[in-house]
């Protein structure tokens, strides 16, 4: 193959072929997906939970990820969200014209190795090429398919007076890996993504504790935005004590140098759960053994005040409105 | 270690706001900058004060003083082929005259690009030798050295291609204006941090001795701020004026002289169009005759025009602290941060949008 992604690749004729078997069929390796037919066939048992994401992040390589183990990350933690083990991925490629042949070699390699560690079978995908300009770099698609394994499933709606709000731990570090990488910026901070499959942590929470109310992950638009998004579903208010949110040093300072506020970045190895208060410490417990939630921690409680809002009660015992984020949260001038 | 735990220890504020509700002498006071207006609300100090300390949001957010005619300028910039607009990302929300922002203009294929600091601009005009790089220069005193040492630097790089709208506002002038106005209902002031680093504290004691005002310049930490309004009260009991600088461990009396100098160099001051306020004198940046070459007006032949004023909008009353924000007819009704009809209602840092984002009552 070429050193760099040619049109060819995405004409369905031989050089698309090469790509195919050389590189995807390669990577992602299973049964199923070399039997290269129109669709695949799933063994699946029960209720199913479906999931969708596109991946155009940009840097396409941050430091804790890249674009193609965040296209897995992505999705099977929306899988897992629902209470539900994922099983099967399937992954869509919008190349552009003349991206390196070794970014896509790394970009794939990333994604099988995520797919392995997450235990889902990538099993169908398509590639396109476009010509230059038309996308920036590369562009992913990825669904997600799982077994739900609770019922009823983890669903915002069930946030309930008296409920404790957990988090896996410290917020914002992949939104300001990302922006702090992003091209044009002269800071970047010292901080990693926490890019990362949870649905093994969330498998052994929901099997010990099947009654947990709600599981979000708060990707895009951060903690503050997800758990406005609880309270609105719901009907219920949610209180949030400043003084016990985790967020590292490194995160706190970088988002004081850019202007932003760490509640509303992005996180993508994270998760919010809502349970029952005296479910709390056993939740908490079983988060911490695992090594992506050894910072879990509870940071409030939903109530039956205030509903639809929510409320941070600052460290000097002020009270103020979390509110949503309002579009993308921009660098201030000073 | 965290420099800044002590400055935010919340015993001390229990123990300093527990003074403050002992006081029957209360202040309505204004704080100038909009970094201090978005330190009280996300500290929740504004819900723990008491009633008769009256809090009242100035001037000092560099988007909301932003006028339209300057907002119209570098839109018609921003549409001219050629041309790439590098800003700071408050301005990008910010309507023009009808309504446009740099948002849409990029929507519309305008080549707008957003930095972190003049020196980034300086970057992408090094990148692009066969456009033009226009960075947008807002702020105040605190962001204007930082602006004459990238066009210094552009200067000694012959980078031709880097020019600046400069938008810069001075904050004495705008306070004297604001000090001038009969209907002012202010009694005393929080003076900024940042803007105080730079010029100093002494640069404000004309001030305060001519118009009989008492002034603190004061951190951004919820103790800072206690602190200051503790000074204030006290002031106003003993019937003082005069100015007392809090903020000691970032700000002196004297300033930054190499800042000052790098400014005196590279602009004059000049009259300048405030937004809701109207032209102050002598509160403006401009280009010196020997940094000419680097004006974006002259460079692409815009001129500043006069534009009708928004209709509804009280942003202006707002900035001279005579309407809190949420008494706006509009506040949370035509105007919102999703579509903001006034400059207050889009920075991160202006009063409208802070009482709309923090306050639980709005």
């Amino acid at each position: 193959m070429s050193d760099k992604v040619l049109l060819d690749y995405g004409s369905g004729g031989r050089a698309s072929q090469r790509l195919v078997s050389e590189l995807f069929l390669a990577a992602f390796d299973n049964e199923e997906l070399s039997r290269l037919n129109d669709a695949a066939v799933l063994d699946l048992s029960g209720p199913v939970a479906v999931s969708t994401d596109s991946f155009t992040v940009d840097p396409i390589f941050f430091p804790g990820g890249d674009i193609g183990s965040l296209a897995v990350h992505g999705t099977v933690n929306d899988v897992a969200m629902l209470g539900a083990t994922p099983r099967y991925l399937t992954c869509g490629f919008i190349i552009e014209e003349g991206l390196p042949m070794e970014d896509l070699r790394r970009i794939v390699a990333s994604m099988a190795k995520a797919a392995r560690e997450a235990g889902v079978l990538v099993v169908t995908g398509d590639t396109k090429v476009v010509p230059k300009g038309a996308c920036d770099r590369i562009f992913i698609n990825t669904t997600g398919i799982g077994e739900i394994i609770v019922q009823p499933t983890p669903s915002a709606e069930r946030a309930a007076p008296g409920d404790a709000v957990l988090v896996s731990g410290n917020m914002g570090d992949h939104g300001l890996a990302i922006l702090s990488k992003r091209q044009g910026l002269s800071f970047e901070a010292p901080v990693e993504s926490d890019s990362a499959a949870l649905n093994h942590l969330i498998v052994s929470l929901v099997q010990s504790l099947p009654q947990v109310h709600v599981l979000r992950d708060p990707t895009r638009g951060g903690l503050a935005t997800t758990l406005n998004e609880i309270a609105a579903s719901s009907g219920t208010g949610i209180l949030v004590r400043e003084s016990v949110l985790p967020i590292t040093d490194a995160v706190r300072s970088g988002c004081s140098f850019l202007g932003l506020d760490p509640l509303y970045l992005a996180n993508e190895g994270k998760f919010i759960c809502i349970l029952p208060q005296e479910l709390a410490e056993k939740a908490l417990r079983i988060m911490r053994a695992d090594p992506l939630g050894r910072d879990a921690c509870q940071i409030g409680v939903v109530t039956e005040e205030n509903p639809k809002k929510v409320i941070l009660e600052t460290p000097i015992g002020g009270k103020r409105l979390l509110g949503m984020l309002e579009g993308e949260q921009l660098p201030r001038i000073c | 270690m965290d420099l800044f735990a002590g400055f935010r220890d919340p015993a001390i504020a229990r123990a300093l706001l527990e003074k403050i509700r002992g006081e029957t002498r209360g202040v309505r006071f204004m704080e100038v900058c909009g970094t201090h207006t978005v330190a009280i609300f996300q500290s929740g100090l504004h819900s723990l004060l008491p009633e008769n300390i009256v809090h009242l949001t100035g001037p000092g957010c560099p988007v909301c003083v932003t006028h339209d005619a300057e907002v119209a300028a570098y839109l018609e910039a921003a549409a001219k082929d050629k041309v790439i607009i590098a800003t700071f990302g408050d301005l990008m929300k910010v309507p023009g005259p009808g309504g446009a922002s740099l948002k849409s203009a990029q929507a519309d294929g305008a080549r707008v690009k957003v930095v972190y600091s003049p020196s980034d601009a300086l970057a992408l005009a090094r990148d692009n030798p066969d456009d033009t790089v226009v960075f947008i220069g807002v702020g105040f005193e605190t962001t204007a050295p930082g602006m004459a040492a990238t066009v210094k630097m552009a200067r000694a790089e012959g980078l031709s291609n880097f020019k600046v709208l400069s938008f810069h506002k001075l904050v004495p002038p705008a306070l004297e204006a604001l000090l001038s106005d009969p209907g002012m209902e202010i009694e005393a002031f929080i003076l900024p941090g940042h803007v105080s680093a730079v010029i100093g504290a002494g640069a404000y004691r004309p001030l305060a001795e001519k118009f009989k005002v008492p002034a603190v310049v004061a951190g951004f930490e919820p103790l800072d701020i206690l602190q200051g309004l503790i000074i204030l009260i006290e002031m106003l009991r003993e019937g003082r004026h005069g100015v007392v600088n809090q903020y000691t461990r970032v700000v002196t009396e004297d300033g930054n002289a190499k800042a000052r100098a790098l400014v005196a160099e590279v602009f004059e001051t000049s009259d300048a169009l405030w937004r809701g306020i109207g032209t102050i004198p002598g509160s403006g940046l401009t280009f010196a005759k020997e940094y000419a070459d680097f004006d974006a007006l002259a460079a692409l032949g815009i001129e500043l025009k006069e534009t009708p004023p928004i209709k509804g909008c009280m942003c202006g009353d707002v900035l001279k602290g005579k309407l809190a924000p949420n008494k706006c007819p509009l506040f949370k009704k035509a105007c919102t941060p999703a579509r903001p009809v006034g400059p207050c209602m889009v920075s991160s840092e202006g009063s409208c949008a802070a009482y709309f984002k923090y306050n639980l009552e709005s």
